[in-house]
């Protein structure tokens, strides 16, 4: 089988026990993201402070891969400022679209590498994406809302 | 009890079993319910149209024309055979889909006065089990013309629940749209119980037989129907060409969903009246060479006998269903056994999502299908986020069952579920 290659044992590990799983009573934007195809859902608070993404949390159903990428997004990305978390969403959209052929630079993406072998498989990496694209919405959703 | 199909011999027809999976493993198709696999036999019908007879039909009067037209009637004349309708009543669409829409827009069209005419007050009913193509058309009928959606819920068995049906089906009833067999639950609904309750009222019924018309013998006289829709690519037919019956009477009185060319009798700048139905139905150059293809479908599986079809059918549906129901962790959503029970089974496993499942599945060449399976509202009802379902068809064997089990087993340990 193949699937060693798609599940990795850090995504089975952050599926088993995913970070930042449980919605935070503030924030300053929420997202809701359906991807239409399977019917998976997410729920996501982010915090901004000062620049900073201080707070993501969420909530959802989902396969292993949207729950485990999410999972690691929500780590990655608690810390960053906004420029930066962008700039490490767009390496990881890169990757996703990379076709089996990128293995992701492990210094900006950390455990997200794990996530590569999912560009080989076209139907999974919308399940990659769905955290991280709910992620950007909430990003600029918290930036509009702290510009009026 | 063995199958009355050869399905090695069979399977030599359709050359996509030939083909290596990942990992060189063997195609087990398990998604015949999203589409059929095409035996040569199609394929050839399709190629030996556009070599030999293509030509736009209904125009010209040119030697092609005229054989372009002949493979098209008579492609008609099979199809209409094959469910006991008159071709005068068979209209080729584009899908399943399509049917069901021309049937809710030809109505959404009609004028006050006409029986087809929906207000405030009406209602048309469906039911929980619906595919969205036989769900929304109609909702969104309704919220047009201010009618009433309402619908048969199911029960915990996963069928449908008749007990209300007096009022559910009541005098302001003027549509009921129902499917043969749902694409989830497997469950072939009693049509007779539903169209004596709708004939008593006046109201219309449309069988959505997208399910049932590709697996077992289907009369839409007996079944005492006012309407129907299947798709040819779920029976051995080419994607693109799809089949709304209607009744004579009915399609008569209808007015026309699309316009154009070949649809009309006589046209000014201003106004223009409809040629007879099919033809009112039938707007633009149709899907010729595909309605000539499942023509070719509908004789193959004619050739086997539609009998002999359901027979292998339910050999398979209850050889998997004894299987499966039997697996540690894992859960058939729908009826437990084959009893009015069509070739459909779906299933969850605990602690595995569905899209997982079919991933892992995929590693051995099986090809399911997961997610809401186009029944999102189903779905809710019986709190799943999703299934995996493997749908079985004349091409299948209890190998390839043995196969599901085998991997479902391997799934579970990779996973660490069970
Ligand atoms: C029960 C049922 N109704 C309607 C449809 C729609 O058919 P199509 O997509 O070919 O128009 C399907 C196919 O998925 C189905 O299973």
């Amino acid at each position: 089988m193949e699937l060693e290659s798609l599940y990795q044992e850090v995504i089975l590990d952050h599926y088993k026990h995913p970070a930042n799983k449980k919605l935070s009573p503030d924030y300053t934007a929420q997202v809701h993201h359906v991807n239409t195809s399977c019917g998976d859902e997410i729920t996501l608070n982010l915090s901004l402070k000062d620049g900073l993404i201080s707070q993501v949390s969420w909530e959802g159903v989902g396969c292993s891969i949207s729950q485990a990428s999410t999972s690691i997004m929500t780590d990655l990305m608690i810390g960053k400022n906004t420029e930066s978390a962008l700039s490490v969403l767009g390496e990881f959209t890169s990757l996703m679209q990379s076709k089996g052929l990128a293995k992701g630079d492990e210094l900006v993406l950390e455990d997200a590498v794990a996530l590569a072998g999912v560009s080989k498989f076209p139907a999974r990496i919308k399940c990659a994406l769905l955290g991280w694209m709910a992620f950007k919405d909430a990003i600029s959703q918290s930036v509009t809302q702290q510009e009026k | 009890m063995t199958s009355p199909i050869d399905v090695a011999a069979l399977k030599r027809d359709f050359a996509i079993f030939d083909k290596k999976m990942r990992g060189g493993k063997q195609l087990v198709y398990l998604d015949s319910g999203a589409t059929s696999q095409k035996p040569r036999q199609v394929l050839d019908a399709e190629r030996f149209f556009y070599e030999n007879n293509n030509a736009a039909v209904h125009r010209g009067a040119h030697l092609l024309a005229e054989e372009a037209n002949e493979a098209y009637e008579g492609a008609r004349q099979i199809v209409a055979d094959f469910i006991g309708a008159g071709a005068d009543e068979t209209i080729f669409t584009k899908s399943a889909t399509e049917s069901l829409n021309l049937i809710a827009y030809s109505f959404g069209n009609s004028k006050p006065g006409s029986k087809f005419h929906l207000k405030a007050g009406d209602r048309i009913v469906v039911s929980e089990m619906e595919h969205h193509a036989n769900l929304i058309p109609w909702q969104q009928l309704a919220k047009r013309t201010g009618a009433e959606l309402v619908w048969f819920e199911i029960t915990e068995e996963g069928r449908l629940d008749l007990s209300k049906i007096a009022d559910v089906i009541n005098k302001k009833t003027k549509i009921v749209a129902i499917t043969h067999q749902s694409n989830v639950l497997g469950t072939i609904n009693p049509i007779q119980e539903i169209t004596q309750a709708a004939k008593k009222v006046g109201a219309v019924v449309v069988l959505d037989a997208c399910q049932s018309a590709p697996h077992f013998q289907i009369d839409v006289k007996e079944l005492g129907i006012d309407f129907l829709a299947f798709s040819g690519h779920k029976a051995l037919g080419p994607t693109g060409v799809g089949i709304c019956w209607g009744k004579g009477e009915h399609l008569s009185e209808m007015e026309p969903f699309l316009t154009g060319g070949s649809m009309i009798e006589t046209v000014t700048m201003t106004d223009a009246t409809w040629a007879p139905a099919p033809r009112k139905f039938e707007a633009g150059v149709p899907n010729m060479a595909q309605a000539v293809g499942l023509a070719a479908a509908l004789n193959y599986l004619s050739k086997i006998g539609m009998d002999r079809v359901a027979e292998h059918d339910a050999l398979l549906t209850e050889y998997a269903l004894s299987k499966l129901v039997a697996l540690p962790g894992v859960s058939v959503i729908g009826p437990q056994n084959g009893l009015d029970r069509g070739a459909v089974v779906s299933f969850t496993i605990d602690g595995i999502h569905p899209h997982d499942v079919g991933q892992a599945l995929d590693g051995n060449g099986i090809a399911v299908r997961t997610g809401h399976h186009c029944a999102w509202p189903l779905m809710r009802k019986l709190n799943l986020v999703g299934t995996t379902r493997a749908s079985f068809y004349i091409y299948n064997d209890l190998q390839d069952i043995d196969i599901l089990v085998q991997s479902i087993g391997e799934a579970q340990k990779f996973f660490g579920v069970l």
